[in-house]
């Protein structure tokens, strides 16, 4: 495996190739915040709450770490004050999930018109049971501002014998057959 | 020396070939205001007449102007006249017309610089030939640069005259197409794709179905020579299924083509294999976006995903894939057949060779043109175009679609390229060009391609998902006259966000028409403020 050295926040470091730059950062000390990762998920770059700031050569860029590997040379800052002004936007647009990131930016209302209370559509529990579950159960349905997060048609019997990605919700609520319903009513 | 195959083509065109030919434009623009019924009577009239061995009636492709449409052209080989807004009524005089003087009436001037502007390359054969006989593209020197390179040219040679033309993406972003394929063509992977992107879906723009529609197999010779180039055998033609006409005429195409033996397998009796197969795209704008687009091929959901890793590297089917667009694959022919230099001496520094656009909105010209690099965007729309109407000034000109943005009237002067549009806040764009008069109102415009990015978001990323639909609902309080005090500076925010956080192109440049409309027209997004009143209801047709 070859070893790639960058800079992270001014710290010289290495990682073996293929690594993402949110592995790293974080090893590293740098607090991301994210909402769709989760170590045992390929990347899905949904969030974009762990955008850093890349200079490769010339160019200076916002990437989304978790899917963004390390390359030789980069010179990357986990958090500069356009980068905060950035998620705590998405964080805004989000509210009123994600709460425990809301009370890290000190949000405590939205100035837009509310998504929807219960999903943030991280996709954590979609990503799940696709590739650790291996069921498919769960779909993304619909586009745009109307996607949500679905039971494959007759496929919805099969969670109750599952029920493995209840706990990655990171909003406490999950999709279930009999609609949403929080997860500490359901246990 | 030519193939065998190339020889038998060409004489069979010749066999077809009469003195006079009634040239009748058949692509989607004219089709829609009546050209077949205008194509059947020209048959009727020659076949009446028995003058078949005199006079072939001949269905060509897109000849531009499709705002005087249907056009026809009436032709021998010294003289050519174009006759606009033809009927069936005129069939007979014009048919009558041939070998005597024209019909004044009905002339539509060729001598304008809506057509001496023009530097055809892409377009050189739309309009002229029948797009749905192999033999007519043979006889214009078709196949030819396939040929030439498959049994002339190493792959490398073929690569570096791609480079050499400095032919830069036409889709939109201008990436060098030379690069791209290099990056293919060192890719050790021992399956790769090449595949054309003809899912064009800015509103206004037309140019990839005009190619399609009018000359499809340059499309084809293009992705063939690149497939040598990059070592691809396989390739795809990603078609929007709106296009029921492109589609039908690439699909006939291929069947030529491989019937001629210039795709398949042992090209024209060489060692080289390329298949190519259509997939169409049901109707959702991100899968023009390139990851998407591949997702879509491969049967999964369209939607993109976080690059790197490039299609160049991984793409269909997790293979090194070339990907890309109509207008850039109708370059390669050429390219190969003239040489990169040749090509390169047309446009500017850093944007070279010619582009085509898709003119529309309040101009009198509409239709399609292919012009050099660098010429002024005001000679495009005032020349060539001629400008509004009913004579008003222009007050902006947009370009690039959703992702683009709107050039107010005192920069019509700048040179149409990549980085001069980049500068005044817009982009060269797939080539839509709409025109747009005094009366047009800039947030409305702002929230029309909002709308627009709005519906056509996949949701799958946080920024692009909701922000689209915010700033949506805020154009939606300004033009309704329910915008709060902080609506103005939230737009901004949301526009800075949604551009560098968002996980594809169409977020990245969704908020491009706010940006540019408030950069030239602040004093609308103030004035609307201004005329607000929080407490107002929004108005329905404002509410998603």
């Amino acid at each position: 495996m070859t070893r790639i050295t960058l800079t992270i926040d001014g710290e010289t470091v290495q990682a073996d190739e293929g690594t993402s730059l949110l592995e790293v950062a974080r090893k590293a000390g740098a607090d991301i915040p994210t909402l769709c990762h989760n170590e045992q998920l390929k990347p899905h770059g949904a969030c974009r709450l762990c955008t850093v700031e890349v200079v490769k050569g010339k160019r200076t860029r916002l990437v989304a770490s978790c899917a963004y590997p390390v390359e030789e040379g980069l010179v990357v800052r986990t958090s500069t004050v356009e980068i905060e002004k950035h998620r705590k936007l998405l964080v805004e647009m989000l509210y009123p999930t994600a709460l425990h990131l809301a009370k890290r930016y000190g949000i405590t209302k939205s100035r837009f018109e509310a998504e929807r209370g219960d999903c943030n559509l991280c996709g954590l529990c979609v990503n799940y049971c696709r590739e650790v579950a291996h069921r498919n159960v769960l779909y993304f349905e619909g586009r745009g501002i109307d996607r949500k997060v679905a039971f494959v048609p007759g496929k919805a019997q099969e969670c109750s014998s599952c029920g493995a990605c209840f706990e990655l919700c990171s909003g406490g609520f999950v999709v279930t057959n009999h609609g949403t319903v929080s997860l500490n009513e359901r246990i | 020396m030519p193939s065998d195959e190339l020889v038998a083509l060409k004489t069979k065109a010749e066999q077809r070939n009469r003195a006079n030919r009634i040239c009748v434009c058949t692509a989607a623009s004219c089709q829609s205001v009546g050209a077949d019924r205008v194509h059947k009577a020209f048959e009727a009239e020659v076949n009446k007449s028995q003058r078949e061995e005199q006079v072939e009636v001949r269905a060509v492709g897109c000849m531009g102007l499709c705002s005087a449409g249907p056009l026809v052209r009436i032709e021998n080989d010294e003289t050519a006249v174009l006759y606009r807004n033809v009927t069936e009524q005129d069939a007979s005089a014009l048919a009558q017309s041939i070998g005597r003087a024209p019909v004044e009436r009905l002339i539509c001037p060729t001598d304008v610089p809506f057509f001496t502007r023009q530097h055809k390359i892409v377009l050189a054969n739309c309009g002229q030939i029948h797009p749905e006989r192999i033999e007519d593209y043979v006889a214009v020197g078709g196949y030819e640069a396939l040929y030439r390179a498959i049994t002339e040219m190493t792959p490398g040679e073929v690569l570096a005259d791609v480079k050499a033309s400095g032919l830069r993406g036409r889709g939109g972003a201008g990436y060098p197409t030379g690069l791209k394929w290099q990056t293919v063509a060192k890719s050790p992977d021992p399956v790769k794709y090449v595949v054309c992107n003809a899912d064009e879906g800015d509103p206004g723009a037309f140019m990839d179905r005009s190619v399609l529609e009018s000359d499809p197999h340059r499309v084809l010779e293009g992705m063939a020579i690149a497939a040598y180039a990059v070592g691809a055998n396989l390739g795809y033609v990603y078609v929007r299924a709106e296009y029921p006409l492109a589609i039908s005429r690439l699909r006939l195409a291929i069947r030529q083509a491989k019937a001629a033996n210039l795709l398949g397998q042992n090209v024209a009796g060489t060692r080289f294999e390329f298949s190519v197969d259509i997939r169409l795209g049901a109707g959702a704008f991100v899968c023009g976006e390139e990851t998407a687009l591949l997702l879509s091929i491969e049967g999964r959901r369209g939607q993109p995903r976080p690059r790197p890793p490039y299609p160049a590297e991984r793409g269909l089917f997790g293979r090194a894939t070339l990907i890309n667009n109509v207008e850039t694959y109708a370059n390669i022919a050429t390219i190969v057949d003239r040489g990169g230099a040749s090509y390169a001496s047309i446009g500017t520094e850093r944007s070279k060779g010619t582009k085509v656009f898709a003119l529309a909105g309040q101009v009198k010209n509409t239709g399609l043109i292919e012009v050099p690099m660098g010429i002024s965007l005001r000679e495009i729309v005032e020349d060539m175009g001629g400008g509004v109407p009913a004579g008003g000034r222009i007050k902006a000109v947009q370009t690039g679609g959703p992702s683009g943005g709107c050039i107010p009237n005192e920069h019509l002067d700048m040179p149409v390229d990549y980085d001069s549009l980049q500068q005044v806040g817009s982009i060269m764009g797939s080539g839509g060009m709409i025109v747009m008069d005094e009366s047009s109102n800039m947030v409305e415009v702002a929230r029309y391609f909002m709308e627009f990015s709005m519906s056509e978001s996949c949701g799958k990323c946080v920024p692009c998902r909701v922000g689209t639909y915010q700033m949506h609902q805020i154009l939606s309080r300004m033009l309704s006259g329910c915008a709060g005090p902080g609506d103005l500076s939230m737009l901004e925010e949301l526009t800075r966000a949604v551009g560098e956080t968002s996980l594809c192109g169409l977020g990245q440049s969704a908020p491009n028409p706010i940006k540019s409309t408030l950069r030239y027209y602040r004093s609308e997004y103030e004035e609307a403020l201004r005329k607000s009143r929080p407490s107002m209801p929004l108005a329905e047709e404002g509410v998603r």
